[in-house]
């Protein structure tokens, strides 16, 4: 056992010192263009960890993360405009004066501070995520239908925010590219590379939290509810309680990704919202592995890179090959990538093919998929 | 007469008219050891669905030290120190033997003592007594999910046992067990009462033999009677709802 | 009065489109507890049949009948929608059943294939795919049976494919060489031009009711009242509402659990296909036409509670009503002089993906109180 553990340690270590060095290198490795869509990608992984936790971990499947994370974005682009709106008449963003806005609505005066605007990116939507969530789980709806409310819930605010000219610009959104941060645009390369990096730290430290979270007790009660919930009851907890909290967790997860995604994308929109948006979000997980959080890294990054890829050489045919992977993970490959090479998928595959003599235990590979991660 | 530690005062039970209990009066004692039988679609689960708060009685009292649970939640009725087992074995099969009993001993039972607490020396020590008792030592770090049924049985009944409730409910503890297993549960639960309180539901009528205690006979959502199992055996009411009577046959 | 009428028609009309849409999937959902994600997917398919029928039904030798291309549509969409869920049955639904989840994601993945569909390919040839499906699913079901199960009973099945596939292509190239709107694949709009009869409106009372929306209304009601009265009185509804109570039981009671699953989904996918020819004739017809309604449809079921047809009924009327009440501000005009601060909400709400937004947050709001919908199942069996 100590031996296993070891290797693990060591597989761990490889594997962080290659990200750190793809991290490091991409900048001067790959065009802006590639850099920035790499970071974006980056910001859904952070999304995708907290879709692990609530979906992979706990089993409670959303599709309506898409509403922490615009709401996170929101927040980060209103900073930044009103950082850059002093020479605009009132000092507002300019598009308020297209609706005849002439006084900034009040719940925006607190995005003025930069700090403020650091911690409700996060707060906000989880608070958001914990009362809606705590209405759901109190009522002890689950399974589906809390997948169900939560679509709903998406597009009540994804038809809101469309509405809302005079609040938050409606369809158009806001836009960050053109604004000013410490002096610089925020679209300029440089302060690109500077949010690639940040997006790095962060996608690192929101592994950490997810990771401390679901080892120990508390992961452990994580997966009593998915597998049990009324057993769970009866031993004296409180699922309700545990519920809200890791949804309100993801919801700040993704809140920070929708920041980051923002800053990196350029502009903020309710499309941000759409309901097939934050359907894909989960695919990232149940194609990366659902319960291993390096999966849900993984699947954001190389389900976007690859619809990138796609949709640049064949436009038509990513919906085809998307529609083709939820279909074929959920039928095929439940475990994900990652869950598929740690229970000896390859073997499996290769003496299925005759390649490899099927053995009544299979020793360990040294290369167990981790290295795949790499995007 | 000391005052009861459970109460169950006219209980009635209706699903849609069906009445699952009707009109179930029962007290236990602190310390009692009692067994509960009764045919089939007697109302022995719905029993204990009533007692545990998964299912509100359409009439009646439950009284619990002194505290009615009659709306109370679940987890605040397990925390009140009634702990339940189940008819076929719901253990978390997703997590290791060791997992299921640390979550079993952890006390208190919130997400933040979970999330910053650890186990204490103690709590640590009991889980390795647990699972020396029920015999699972050498498969701690097992997926509960891959132990036989019997291991499930007495793994639950460990959890059960480490929730370290007043009143523990078991439902068919034997069922799917080895004969020498049923031996040992029945040693177990007899040293279990005293410093707490059991109430065993089984079909097994060679174990309740075993377990020297009153017995209740339920049928049709009502107690039939009470006594000891020689009593029970001898009850013209009893074995009319056993064997059947000449018309229903 | 006539105010009355007005709002009572408009909120009956919105509700009778949301309750066509959504019968598909109380059946689909109630009875079988499959979540279909591509029910919006299925209504889509129906839309676009009747565009195919509708030009069909302009060539030449049919023009004279043109008129009622309307009620052809109706069965041919039921049949096109129903065969496409049966193929999706076979072959993706049928190894997720009891784990709603997976399903879910599956349909998902299901409707993004279907809206690319219909997009790369030439309408003509996706007609051609539809009667390839009929036939390669209905040939044995009237081929001899000792055939099929005879020694080469695997050649008869892939010859009868292969058959269906040739009658198909040929099919498909038959209407691409005549019409020649289908012939190429797009991804714009398209529209379907009502018969003269259904264009204007009735007059009754002062007020004007379109006839498409009365169409429509007809076409909810008889869909009701077929579904209703299949599940209740036909042999195959009982051996239905059979398997939904105790599929183990069935199976050993000679019912076949199979066919019924299949027999469930298409009816329950036929269905959408009928939705799709209402939805046709209210605007114009899009692969994103579906996923419009596709959240309507299941805050219908929800809210209706699952499984119980008239708690859908109710469900689609009520939501009709209060969005037509919301949408079009008629509690302006019901009360024109309420208080300032209520009646800039009131204007707030007063449009139409505005009203839905309070309605889903009511619906919501409701769910606190009533967890399991209008009609909730009862029983001992509920919890398990």
């Amino acid at each position: 056992m100590f031996q296993a553990f070891q290797q693990q340690r060591w597989r761990w270590l490889v594997f962080w010192a290659v990200i750190v060095a793809v991290a490091i290198a991409a900048p001067a490795v790959l065009p802006v263009f590639r850099l920035n869509l790499l970071g974006r990608f980056l910001s859904l992984a952070i999304v995708a960890l907290g879709i692990d936790l609530i979906w992979g971990f706990t089993g409670l499947l959303s599709l309506g993360q898409g509403i922490f994370f615009a709401l996170g974005g929101y927040g980060a682009a209103m900073y930044l405009q009103l950082n850059s709106s002093s020479g605009q008449p009132n000092g507002i963003p300019e598009f308020f004066s297209l609706y005849g806005v002439d006084r900034l609505p009040f719940f925006w005066e607190p995005f003025h501070n930069p700090l403020f605007t650091l911690i409700a990116i996060w707060l906000v939507p989880s608070l958001l995520a914990a009362l809606l969530g705590n209405m759901v789980f109190r009522n002890r709806i689950k399974g589906v239908y809390f997948s169900i409310l939560t679509q709903a819930a998406l597009l009540v605010f994804f038809n809101f925010f469309n509405g809302q000219q005079k609040l938050i610009n409606g369809t158009n959104g806001l836009k960050t590219d053109v604004t000013q941060l410490f002096g610089q645009m925020v679209g300029s390369p440089e302060m690109q590379r500077y949010f690639f990096w940040v997006t790095c730290v962060l996608v690192f430290l929101a592994w950490l939290f997810v990771r401390w979270v679901v080892k120990g007790r508390f992961g452990d009660v994580l997966i009593a509810i998915r597998d049990d919930e009324p057993r769970l009851r009866f031993t004296g907890f409180n699922p309700t309680l545990f519920k809200t909290i890791v949804f309100a967790i993801a919801g700040g997860l993704a809140g920070i990704g929708g920041a980051l995604f923002t800053v990196q994308s350029g502009i903020v929109s309710p499309q941000y919202m759409a309901v097939p948006f934050s359907i894909e979000m989960v695919i990232w997980v149940a194609v990366g592995g659902r319960g291993t959080l390096v999966g849900a890294i993984f699947g954001a990054v190389v389900i976007m890179y690859a619809k990138s890829l796609v949709s640049e050489a064949w436009p038509q045919g990513w919906l085809f090959i998307q529609g083709g992977l939820f279909i074929l993970v959920v039928t095929v490959l439940p475990e994900g990538v990652i869950g598929w090479f740690k229970t000896d998928g390859p073997q499996n595959l290769l003496s299925k093919v005759g390649w490899v003599r099927k053995l009544a235990t299979y020793p360990k590979l040294e290369i167990d998929g981790n290295e795949e991660v790499q995007p | 007469m000391t005052t009861p530690l459970l109460e169950l005062r006219q209980i009635t039970v209706s699903f849609d008219g069906f009445l699952a209990l009707r009109d179930l009066n029962l007290s236990l004692q602190p310390g009692e050891l009692r067994a509960v039988i009764g045919p089939n679609g007697a109302g022995k689960t719905t029993f204990l669905d009533v007692i545990t708060g998964k299912t509100k009685p359409t009439e009646g009292q439950v009284v619990f030290k002194g505290r009615s649970l009659v709306g109370a939640r679940e987890h605040r009725i397990a925390r009140l120190g009634i702990g339940r087992k189940f008819q076929s074995p719901r253990v978390f099969e997703k997590l290791s033997v060791q997992e299921n009993l640390a979550l079993a001993v952890s006390r208190p039972k919130q997400p933040l003592d979970l999330l910053f607490g650890r186990l204490t020396a103690d709590q640590r020590d009991q889980v390795q007594h647990l699972m020396e008792i029920v015999n699972l030592q050498n498969r701690a770090d097992w997926l509960a999910g891959s132990l036989s049924h019997g291991q499930k049985q007495w793994l639950e009944i460990a959890m059960l046992v480490g929730q370290d409730p007043d009143l523990l409910l078991v439902d068919e503890p034997v069922a799917g067990l080895t004969d020498e297993e049923t031996d040992l549960t029945a040693d177990l639960l007899k040293s279990l009462a005293g410093d707490h309180t059991v109430l065993v539901i089984e079909h097994d009528m060679e174990f309740i033999r075993r377990l020297n205690s009153p017995v209740t006979v339920l049928h049709q959502g009502h107690v039939l009677c009470e006594g000891s199992m020689d009593q029970i055996q001898q009850d013209p009411q009893v074995i009319e709802v056993y064997l059947g009577t000449q018309e229903e046959m | 009065m006539q105010l009355l009428f007005e709002s009572l028609f408009n909120g009956v009309a919105i509700g009778s489109v949301l309750l066509v849409a959504a019968l598909g999937l109380a059946i689909v959902f109630g009875l079988m507890g499959v979540i279909n994600l591509a029910h919006g997917e299925l209504i889509m398919l129906g839309a676009y049949t009747t565009y195919v029928v509708q030009l069909i039904f302009k060539l030449p030798a049919l023009q004279p009948v043109y008129n009622l291309y309307v009620l052809v549509a109706i069965p041919i969409a039921f049949i096109t929608s129903g065969v496409v869920g049966i193929l999706l049955e076979r072959t993706v639904i049928r190894r997720l059943y009891g784990s709603p989840l997976e399903t879910l994601l599956a349909t998902w993945g299901v409707s993004l294939i279907l809206q690319q569909f219909v997009r790369s390919v030439p309408l003509a040839q996706a007609a051609g795919v539809v009667l390839a499906l009929v036939l390669g699913f209905s040939l044995p079901l009237v081929l001899p049976q000792d055939l099929l199960q005879g020694p080469r009973s695997r050649w008869v099945r892939a010859g009868s494919w292969g058959v269906s596939a040739l009658a198909g292509v040929l099919f498909g190239s038959v209407l691409a060489s005549q019409i020649s709107k289908i012939a190429r694949a797009t991804s714009r709009n398209v529209d379907v031009t009502a018969p003269k009869w259904m264009r204007g409106g009735i007059e009754f009372m002062d007020l004007t009711f379109p006839v498409p929306r009365l169409v429509i209304i007809v076409i909810t009601i008889l869909a009701v009242v077929g579904v209703t009265w299949f599940l209740n009185r036909s042999v195959w509804g009982m051996r239905i509402r059979a398997v939904t109570q105790n599929r183990e039981m069935s199976d050993c009671l000679g019912i076949p659990t199979d066919t019924v699953d299949v027999l469930t989904f298409g009816i329950g996918s036929g269905l959408a296909g009928i939705a799709g020819v209402a939805v046709s004739l209210l605007g114009s017809v899009g692969p994103n036409v579906g996923t419009s309604y596709i959240v309507g449809c299941f805050m219908v079921v929800v809210l209706g509670g699952v499984g119980n047809l008239l708690g859908t009924v109710i469900a689609s009327f009520a939501i009709g009503l209060l969005t037509d009440l919301i949408g079009a501000g008629r509690l302006l005009t019901i009360w024109p002089d309420m208080p300032a601060p209520l009646e800039s909400t009131v204007q707030f709400f007063a449009t139409t993906s505005m009203a839905q937004v309070l309605v889903f947050a009511l619906i919501v709001v409701f769910l606190q109180f009533r967890p399991a919908g209008l009609f909730p199942q009862k029983g001992r069996m509920v919890e398990a």
